[in-house]
């Protein structure tokens, strides 16, 4: 009896939990192990037999790859700027649409909608923006703004891909802050209205305070949308002009898919992953410890 | 008299700004509806102007280009079952590792959470690799197999924190009834988990149906493609040719959209669920 028991249980586990595990070990947990492997070869893909390179490639990133490091520096002056304007204005967003207004539903998902459609269409749509609308624009408002050659260099690239970013993941900051900022105590702002507080002062020592975990949750949400951009950069500017807006996810998949250097390709994943994985740890380490204070 | 007091013209200012604002932001799609109308002379000469002349011949052309209904019934397929088979293989593993937590399935767990936080860039090399290894190179129902592994851990570890909130006295007393494990998960469980199941469907669906790099990787043949991926290959082919790009992109655009606005109430709660969790 205790026998049968322990078979059912035994089937129990594996009609439960077997299939989710059977698909994570084979699309996740192995390409993750080959790719270390992968790393430490000079594979390029074709071939059957992969030529054991020891930490060649790492070498070669570091001291002469300078596309690398270019779409290193790349994204990460990216996401600092986007980071931070993302967070200001989806903040600023939700601070408006928690105010008593007629038209806050509509604008709410306005301000939401580019969220829903994948980042590749919103980098063509933007494409025709930046260099035909814009133009338009420029002609008849005459405001310099407009009649910059958008994508044509590196510079007004840069901040193209900001701009596209900022209107494409704003929305989804504000509902967060707005879920957030609703949830602040009302009896709280009032005792501080009475005691003479005025709006900036509840603002300043009231709601952001009590809104931390929305700014972590928010901050961390940000980072990693930027660090791992990919399909609007490729339909925006497609990394160009010269090679300047090339997203580090981008500079992987032409090293691997277009250059067939499929070892260094994956050599470049594997640093990718340890960048990531890192400011994810810290960041949510951050948050626990912020939890456990409040 | 109050409501009239309470409407103040800072609110009125404010309402103007946020109008604004909205039209800044909804301008990209103004531009690109108005010039998905007009001929390519008319987009090239004045494209903030209204069309002069409905070009409804762009749809015609880009629909048949890019074989939309096909395209469009791939997405859908390849959205619904790989959401469907989501959803039974994670709820039955989250249920099994809250009321069994003996080693291996706390490992597991650690395990399916830690890979969150894997970027899908980082494995995509050998994940082509491997997909040729195990047939999935090439075929619909292998992107479905992808996407298990790929969302296994988000939707099991949702569904795992709204497991840890139900009862175990509800599963007992049908159990004395005579109910098998499975017809306890099945009949009284996975009916619990409603709420939870439809916000995992919304987030998987809008993943899964906007992902690009993914089927980019998986599928080849044209006949099996995905919209993101007949966008891709339609604007590799037709450079600069606005007047059909910007139809396709319209139709590209207009199904996720019409989705989104059916469903938004559910998209948005389930959003401040997941960011509150997540």
């Amino acid at each position: 009896m205790p026998n049968k028991k322990r078979f059912s249980e035994s089937v129990q586990q594996l009609v439960f939990v077997g299939p989710a595990t059977l698909f994570f070990l084979i699309i996740v947990v192995l390409p993750f192990f080959l790719c270390i492997y992968y790393g430490l070869t000079d594979w390029n893909g074709v071939e059957r037999n992969a030529r054991w390179v020891g930490l060649s490639n790492f070498q070669r990133i570091f001291t002469s790859d300078t596309g690398f490091m270019r779409s290193f520096w790349f994204t990460a002056r990216y996401t600092f700027v986007t980071v931070i304007l993302l967070n200001l204005i989806g903040f600023g967003l939700a601070l408006l649409l928690t105010q008593a207004l007629k038209l806050r539903n509509l604008m709410r998902t306005i301000f939401f909608i580019p969220n829903v459609i994948g980042g590749l269409l919103l980098g063509y749509i933007w494409q025709f923006i930046f260099v035909n609308g814009f133009v338009s624009i420029g002609n008849w408002t005459n405001i310099k703004f407009f009649q910059l050659p958008w994508l044509g260099t590196p510079a007004t690239g840069f901040w193209a891909l900001v701009i596209v970013t900022v209107w494409q993941y704003a929305g989804y900051l504000m509902i967060i802050y707005i879920a957030s900022i609703i949830s602040v105590p009302k009896e709280m702002i009032e005792a501080a209205k009475i005691d003479g507080a005025n709006r900036w002062q509840v603002l300043k020592n009231i709601t952001v305070p009590m809104i931390m975990p929305a700014f972590t949750v928010s901050l961390f949400l940000a980072i990693s949308w930027c660090f791992k951009v990919f399909d609007v950069n490729l339909s925006l500017t497609g990394g160009g002009p010269f090679k300047s807006t090339e997203s580090l996810a981008l500079n992987i998949f032409i090293e691997a898919f277009t250059n067939n250097r499929y070892g260094l390709g994956s050599a470049k994943a594997l640093i990718f992953f340890v960048v990531v994985a890192t400011v994810t740890i810290i960041q949510v380490s951050i948050t626990k410890k912020r939890e456990v204070e409040a | 008299m109050n409501k009239a007091n309470r409407y103040s013209p800072r609110l009125f200012g404010l309402e103007i700004l946020g109008i604004v604002i909205a039209i800044i932001f909804a301008m990209p799609f103004y531009f690109v509806f108005v010039n998905s109308v007009k001929s390519i002379r008319e987009i090239l000469s004045n494209a903030g102007s209204l069309p002069t002349k409905l070009e409804l011949m762009n749809y015609v052309k880009s629909w048949g280009i890019m074989r939309f209904p096909l395209m469009f019934t791939n997405s859908l397929f390849i959205t619904v079952i790989s959401i469907a088979g989501l959803i039974i293989i994670s709820s039955m593993a989250a249920y099994r590792m809250v009321r069994r937590p003996h080693k291996l399935n706390k490992f597991l767990f650690v395990l399916f959470v830690s890979a969150m936080v894997i970027p899908f860039q980082a494995i995509m090399i050998p994940l082509v690799q491997v997909a040729q290894m195990f047939g999935l190179m090439d075929s619909r129902i292998g992107l479905i197999i992808c996407y298990f592994g790929f969302g296994v851990s988000l939707s099991m570890f949702l569904y795992h924190g709204f497991i840890k909130s139900i009862p175990k006295e509800i599963e007992e007393s049908a159990v004395v009834d005579g109910c098998s494990p499975y017809g306890v998960f099945w009949r009284i469980v996975f009916p619990l988990l409603k709420p939870m199941t439809v916000t995992i469907m919304l987030l998987n669906s809008l993943w899964i149906w906007n992902d690009f790099l993914l089927p980019l990787l998986v599928l080849h043949q044209p006949g099996i493609r995905t919209i993101p991926l007949a966008i891709y290959s339609f604007f590799g082919e037709y450079t600069k040719q606005w007047d059909m790009a910007l139809a396709g992109l319209v139709m590209g655009l207009v199904p996720i959209v019409v989705f989104f606005l059916a469903m938004q109430k559910s998209i948005i709660e389930g959003i401040t669920a997941g960011a509150v969790k997540g």
